[in-house]
């Protein structure tokens, strides 16, 4: 039997998406993400001189990014401050955003991106690659390409898109449910994929190529936001 | 006129073998690609992207406005709002200097019209041997968006002679979006503020000196015709009230 998802979305469908750059006046760049009930804000500083000195590259400029989820944006208040948890997610943003960007310019500096979580139902990490990649270009960062992210997952044995609360953590019949995030740049390369789970090689394909499609729709929105703020 | 357009980093601007890639472009195979967000500019054949947002990128010649960060015993460290910190020696300042009290002439917080001088590997060097440039002892300093500095000043200068006319202040901006204002009235430097302001938000529009002349007969609290000190003070807030 097909797993039926609760929110009545098709297996690709993803929840409803919106995007906004320049949210943060006093950040260099900075955007706000958010898909379906999870939000996710970014902002961008510099390039400014990296401190501590040690940590300098006099070859090219470094990113840092800080991805922290606020202690209000799960139900349960979640303990303030860095944990296993952020310190691993903001280290795959980082390697999820650093094969864009065009540092060289900038030896001895650094670029901090600071994501915050401020509400949190599943998918976080996609929705702050997708912020800090549109806060990044919004600070004028020289970079190939935007960064879309999206997970998509097996619900017992069906394939879906963008996987929520429910599905992400608390489906448990059958075969339980694996969570894909992956990252996906304009041009359809992989920066980032985990997976934490099982799942056969031809379904992954499949999902990946549905992920792929879905990192395209994302990508027009990131780039509406990016334009948007300029009309007037 | 070259059309411009925004793009976003990993645009396709032109396709072709056509075009040549200038500033904050590349060429792939696909055409000319924007590396940058931006306005894009074709000029004949050269497509440039022209940025709208990011830190000072300090170039030489240009005069900055900067803030003492720590006195040495040779010069000053001045922050000028860019990733390198910039040096001014003591060998460029055109005056005697003891060199046991250089806080004397310039303290930590003290801000400075400074020019760029060159710039190295270890930093930016700085001087202060040109008119125009010097200590600032008054006036107020707010901090626009390098990138629009030009707007500020507009086409040879047409932008900020307005405000300086409409205001009676002089102005100084700096290339590193740092602006200073004095005035003789304090209600006048805010006029300009505003007006600063105002051209900041506005930068996207055509017609924008047109739009400046037209804020200031709307926003100006009061004509030119003088008045006595004692009724100044409560004009402007009349002049906001009845607007709304």
């Amino acid at each position: 039997m097909a797993y039926k998802r609760t929110d009545g979305r098709k297996n690709s469908e993803m929840r409803p998406i919106k995007a906004k750059v320049g949210v943060i006046p006093n950040a260099d760049g900075s955007a706000m993400f958010s898909i379906g009930n999870t939000i996710a804000i970014a902002a961008v500083y510099g390039p400014k001189k990296m401190h501590p000195q040690h940590q300098q590259d006099p070859e090219k400029g470094v990113l840092r990014c800080t991805y922290n989820m606020n202690s209000f944006s799960v139900s349960d208040r979640i303990r303030p401050g860095p944990s296993r948890r952020s310190m691993e997610i903001s280290k795959i943003t980082e390697w999820a955003l650093s094969p864009i960007l065009m540092l060289k310019k900038y030896p001895g500096s650094v670029v901090d991106v600071h994501i915050n979580i401020i509400q949190a139902d599943a998918g976080t990490r996609c929705a702050g690659i997708n912020a800090a990649s549109m806060a990044l270009a919004h600070a004028g960062i020289p970079m190939k390409n935007l960064v879309s992210s999206i997970s998509f997952g097996k619900i017992d044995k069906t394939l879906v898109l963008d996987l929520d609360k429910y599905e992400d953590s608390d489906f448990k019949e059958g075969e339980g449910s694996t969570d894909i995030p992956i990252s996906v740049t304009a041009d359809g390369k992989l920066t980032h994929i985990q997976l934490d789970g099982k799942i056969d090689k031809k379904q992954l394909i499949e999902g990946i190529k549905m992920a792929k499609k879905a990192c395209e729709e994302i990508h027009e929105i990131q780039k509406q936001a990016l334009k948007d703020i300029i009309k007037k | 006129m070259t059309e411009r357009k925004i793009v976003i980093p990993g645009e396709v601007i032109v396709k072709g073998d056509d075009y040549l890639p200038g500033e904050w472009t590349e060429k792939t195979e696909k055409g000319i690609v924007s590396l940058r967000y931006g306005l894009a500019e074709e000029n004949k054949r050269l497509v440039k992207v022209i940025p709208l947002s990011g830190v000072y990128h300090p170039r030489r010649g240009n005069v900055v406005i900067g803030k003492v960060e720590n006195v040495t015993f040779n010069g000053w460290v001045l922050n000028i709002g860019c990733e390198d910190t910039a040096f001014l020696s003591l060998n460029e300042v055109p005056r005697f200097v003891n060199k046991d009290s250089l806080e004397e002439v310039m303290d930590i917080g003290d801000s400075a019209v400074v020019k760029i001088w060159g710039i190295n590997r270890r930093g930016i060097d700085l001087s202060i041997k040109s008119r125009g440039l010097g200590k600032i002892e008054e006036g107020i300093i707010i901090e626009i968006n390098p990138y629009k500095v030009p707007r500020v000043i507009g086409k040879e200068g047409s932008m900020i002679k307005i405000i300086k006319e409409e205001t009676g202040c002089n102005i100084t901006v700096g290339q590193n979006g740092f602006v200073w204002i004095k005035g003789d009235k304090i209600e006048n430097e805010l006029l300009a503020k505003k007006a600063i302001l105002f051209v900041t938000e506005k930068s996207f529009i055509s017609g924008l000196t047109d739009a400046v002349t037209k804020w200031f007969k709307e926003n100006k609290p009061f004509e030119k015709v003088s008045k006595p000190s004692s009724n100044q003070e409560n004009k402007p807030e009349s002049n906001k009230e009845s607007k709304k």
